[in-house]
């Protein structure tokens, strides 16, 4: 019954794109958290997460989204969301996520205004 | 306006396990296929379902570890809305006293939960919530 998540990391020329396959609940946003505070470590200060292979959330997968968006602006960086499904986008909106972390619609969007800059 | 009688119903109990959510989701998603719901209100109507019984293992407490969640599919004569309650025998709280989450203040708090009920609440269409010392029953709706 397990619903695990596999996070991918692409590493680009001052920015790094996190892709996301599965369910984000507690374990799901601990495996974000892990590769975005790596992609930290390794110096990169924006990072954009993918969900196009994430079709459901939870609230606590949320809140540890809200933890990585926290870090973010404490170091001065940039967090952005892009390819939500239309409900999680709406949950976003409904918790104000947008108002911290920028959602696109697509990739190449988010890419082109995202990258330092830009 | 959409009509009370119950056109179909299904009850599941589910054991207050990890990921039992995604169990009622799956049901959720069934049900409101059935009634030709469009995949968007389908999506949020799974959203609400997994944060329902997420607040029952998380928040109940409750000495029989099982949710009950019944979905119904209202109507006249064709589906028009689909009622879903969820159902714990935990120890109970005060919505009222629940205050809103702000994205403002959970930035700078150490707690960052406590969306549930403001997700459930954006995303259906109706959300009544009784509690007391017997448990909590979330009943919440959408049109089709």
């Amino acid at each position: 019954m397990t619903e695990s998540l596999n996070v991918t990391v692409d590493r680009r020329d001052g920015l790094a794109v996190i892709y996301t396959e599965g369910y984000i609940n507690n374990q799901g946003g601990e495996e974000i958290a892990k590769a975005s505070y790596k992609l930290l470590d390794e110096g990169y200060k924006v990072l954009l997460l993918n969900l196009a292979g994430t079709k459901i959330v939870n609230s606590i997968g949320i809140s540890i989204l809200i933890e990585i968006i926290e870090k973010m602006i404490e170091i001065d960086g940039k967090l952005g969301f892009c390819c939500l499904t239309p409900t999680i986008d709406k949950t976003f909106q409904i918790m104000g996520l947008a108002q911290y972390a920028p959602i696109f619609p697509d990739e190449t969007e988010a890419v082109a205004k995202m990258r330092p800059n830009a | 306006m959409a009509g009370d009688a119950v056109l179909r119903e299904v009850t599941l109990a589910l054991p207050m396990v990890p990921e039992m959510e995604i169990e009622a989701s799956k049901t959720a998603t069934a049900v409101a296929e059935s009634m030709k719901m469009s995949p968007d209100r389908i999506d949020e109507v799974r959203m609400a379902v997994v944060e329902a019984c997420i607040n029952a293992i998380e928040h109940s407490h409750a000495h029989e570890r099982e949710v009950r969640v019944t979905f119904e599919v209202l109507g006249e004569k064709d589906p028009e809305k689909l009622r879903i309650t969820v159902r714990d025998t935990g120890i109970g709280f005060v919505p009222e006293a629940m205050g809103e989450p702000r994205i403002e203040d959970k930035l700078k708090s150490q707690r960052k939960r406590g969306w549930g009920l403001k997700i459930i609440r954006g995303l259906m269409d109706e959300v009544e919530i009784h509690s007391g010392a017997e448990g909590t029953t979330v009943v919440m709706s959408k049109l089709r």
